[in-house]
C-alpha cells in the first residue's frame, strides 16, 4: 500500500514536472550524434562501434537524472517524514528507484534502437539491443540510487555521484555490450551474456536497495 | 496492495531509526496481544494508556561541540514538553534526535508502552521547518500521498484541521508560506498518531492559525497524545513541563 503510494506520487511527479525522461533523451541523442561528425562517415567503422557507443552513452544520460532520485524529498522535508513511515526505508529507496527505472531507463531503452540508426547499427541488432538495454536499465537505477544517497548531504554533488556509480556501471557495460555483439557476430550465444546481464540486474535490485537505505540513515542525521 | 504489507513485516525492524538508542519496552502482556490483529484497535488505545518517554542523561553535539548535556525527560499520556531556547541552543537537534532523525551523543531515551511492534519514529510525527509537500501536486493530492503513505486516513479530516477546503483542488507551488506550513500541519489530524514532535509550529502562521493550532495541541494533550514543541515564542497550549535550554555559546 505505502509501496504502491510512493510509486504512484514518484510518477505523478516525473511526468508534472517534465524535464526528466526529456532531459535524458535529449542528451543521449547529442551524444550519439556526435559520434559520426567526431570519426567521420566510415559506416563499418560505425557499426562495429555502435553497441559499445550506445552503452556508454545510455549511462552517461542516466547519470545525468541520477539526482532526482532523492534530492528533492530531501530538501523539502519529505525523507524526514518517510523515514517515520512504516515502510522500510529499503522499500522507500527501492520504490524511488522503480519509479526512476519507469520514468528514465524505459524511455532511454526504447529511444536506442532509433539512434542506432544514426551510427549505422546492424537492423538485426536492433531488437536485442533495445532487449539488453530494457533488462540492463534496473541495474543502473537502483545501483545509481547508492550514488544519490551518498551525494545527497552535499551541494552538487552530482560530478561526485558520476564517479562514484561509474565504476558500478562497467559489469552492466561490458555484458550489456557483449551480448548485442553476440546477437551480431557471436560466436557466443546471445543467452550467455544476456543472462548474466539479467542476474546482475536482479542482483542490484535486490541488494542496492540495502545500501541506499544506508546511505540515506547517514545523510539525514 | 497485501502483497507490500506482508513484505513490509518482517523488515520493519531494519528501518527503524537508531535500534541502539530506541528500545520498545513493552509490558510483555502487549507484546502478546499484538498477536491479535483483528484487536489492533483496542490493544492500542490499551498501551497508549500506560505510554510513557524517558530520556535520561541525553546530550548531543554538533560540529564536535556539545550543544546540551544531561537533559531529562518524562512524560506520560496527556503531557505536553515545551522546549524553550535561543536561537542556536540546540531545540531542533533535540526534538530531530528523539524523532530518530539525529544521535544522541550519550544518554538513553525509552517509549514504554506503545505499539511495541514499531518504532518511536513511527508512533510520532515530525512537522520541522521544511515543510515536506510537494509543489507539483495539489493541497489535496499531497495530503492523499501522506494518508495512504503513512497507512490509512481521511483527506477531510487533515483538510478540516486547518480550513484547506478552499485551495484543496490548488497545486502547492501557489501556496504562501503560511500556507504550506498549514498543509504541513494537517499531517497531524490526517494520520493519527500518539507522539507529536512540533519544531517552532507556528512559524509564518497567522493569528487564526496559531489558534487553531494551540487548540489542536490542547485537543491531543487531552485525549492522552504526548507532544513535544519547540519554541522561542509562546505557544498557548497547556504545557505540563518546560525544558529550557541553555544559552548558546558562540
Amino acid at each position: 500500500m505505502s509501496f504502491a503510494a510512493l510509486l504512484k506520487r514518484d510518477l505523478r511527479l516525473a511526468v508534472r514536472q517534465g524535464g526528466g525522461a526529456g532531459m535524458a533523451i535529449g542528451f543521449f541523442l547529442i551524444t550519439v550524434s556526435m559520434i559520426p561528425l567526431g570519426v567521420g562517415p566510415d559506416l563499418n567503422l560505425l557499426s562495429r562501434v555502435a553497441p559499445g557507443i550506445l552503452w556508454a552513452a545510455l549511462l552517461l544520460a542516466a547519470l545525468l537524472t541520477l539526482d532526482r532520485i532523492f534530492q528533492a524529498d530531501y530538501e523539502d522535508g519529505s525523507l524526514d517524514v518517510m523515514m517515520m513511515a512504516p515502510l522500510p526505508l529499503e522499500l522507500v529507496a527501492a520504490a524511488k528507484s522503480l519509479a526512476h527505472w519507469i520514468t528514465t531507463g524505459v524511455p532511454l531503452a526504447l529511444s536506442a534502437p532509433l539512434l542506432g540508426v544514426v551510427l549505422n547499427l546492424e537492423a538485426s541488432a536492433i531488437g536485442p539491443l533495445a532487449l539488453t538495454m530494457l533488462v540492463g536499465t534496473p541495474a543502473i537505477s537502483f545501483i545509481g540510487a547508492i550514488g544519490a544517497g551518498l551525494t545527497l548531504a552535499l551541494r552538487r554533488g552530482g560530478l561526485l555521484t558520476a564517479v562514484l556509480v561509474m565504476p558500478l556501471y562497467v559489469p552492466v557495460l561490458i555484458f550489456g555490450v557483449s551480448a548485442v555483439k553476440a546477437a551480431i557476430t557471436g560466436p557466443v550465444p546471445f543467452a550467455t551474456p544476456f543472462l548474466i546481464l539479467v542476474a546482475l540486474s536482479l542482483a542490484s535490485v535486490v541488494l542496492s536497495p540495502l545500501a541506499a537505505a544506508a546511505a540515506l540513515r547517514a545523510a539525514v542525521q | 496492495m497485501p502483497g507490500a504489507d506482508a513484505a513490509a513485516g518482517p523488515l520493519s525492524r531494519v528501518g527503524a531509526p537508531s535500534p541502539a538508542l530506541y528500545k520498545n519496552s513493552a509490558p510483555a502482556a502487549s507484546r502478546s496481544d499484538v498477536a491479535d490483529e483483528g484487536a489492533n484497535e483496542s490493544e492500542r488505545s490499551d498501551d497508549e494508556g500506560r505510554m510513557r518517554l524517558i530520556g535520561e542523561g541525553l546530550a548531543c553535539e554538533r560540529g564536535g561541540r556539545e550543544l546540551f548535556g544531561d537533559v531529562a525527560i518524562g512524560l506520560s499520556r496527556g503531557e505536553g514538553l515545551l522546549i524553550e531556547g535561543p536561537n542556536g541552543s540546540g531545540k531542533t537537534t533535540l526534538i530531530r534526535a528523539i524523532a530518530g532523525l539525529g544521535r544522541f551523543a550519550a544518554g538513553s531515551l525509552t517509549l514504554e508502552g506503545g505499539d511495541a511492534e514499531a518504532s518511536l519514529g513511527e508512533q510520532a510525527h515530525y512537522v520541522g521547518h521544511a515543510d515536506a509537500t510537494k509543489p507539483q501536486l495539489t493541497v489535496a493530492e499531497n495530503l492523499a500521498f501522506w494518508a495512504s503513505f503513512l497507512g490509512g486516513g481521511d483527506i477531510g479530516d487533515g483538510l478540516d484541521a486547518f480550513g484547506l477546503h478552499d485551495i484543496a483542488d490548488l497545486p502547492a507551488q501557489f501556496l504562501s508560506a503560511g500556507q504550506r506550513r498549514k498543509l504541513s500541519l494537517s499531517r497531524l489530524k490526517l494520520v493519527p498518531r500518539p507522539i507529536w514532535l512540533l519544531d517552532e509550529p507556528t512559524a509564518s502562521l497567522d493569528r487564526v492559525a496559531r489558534q487553531r493550532l494551540t487548540r489542536l495541541m490542547d485537543a491531543h494533550m487531552e485525549s492522552g497524545g504526548i507532544l513535544l514543541a519547540t519554541t522561542h515564542m509562546e505557544l498557548g497550549a497547556a504545557f505540563a513541563q518546560r525544558l529550557a535550554l541553555g544559552s548558546a555559546a558562540p
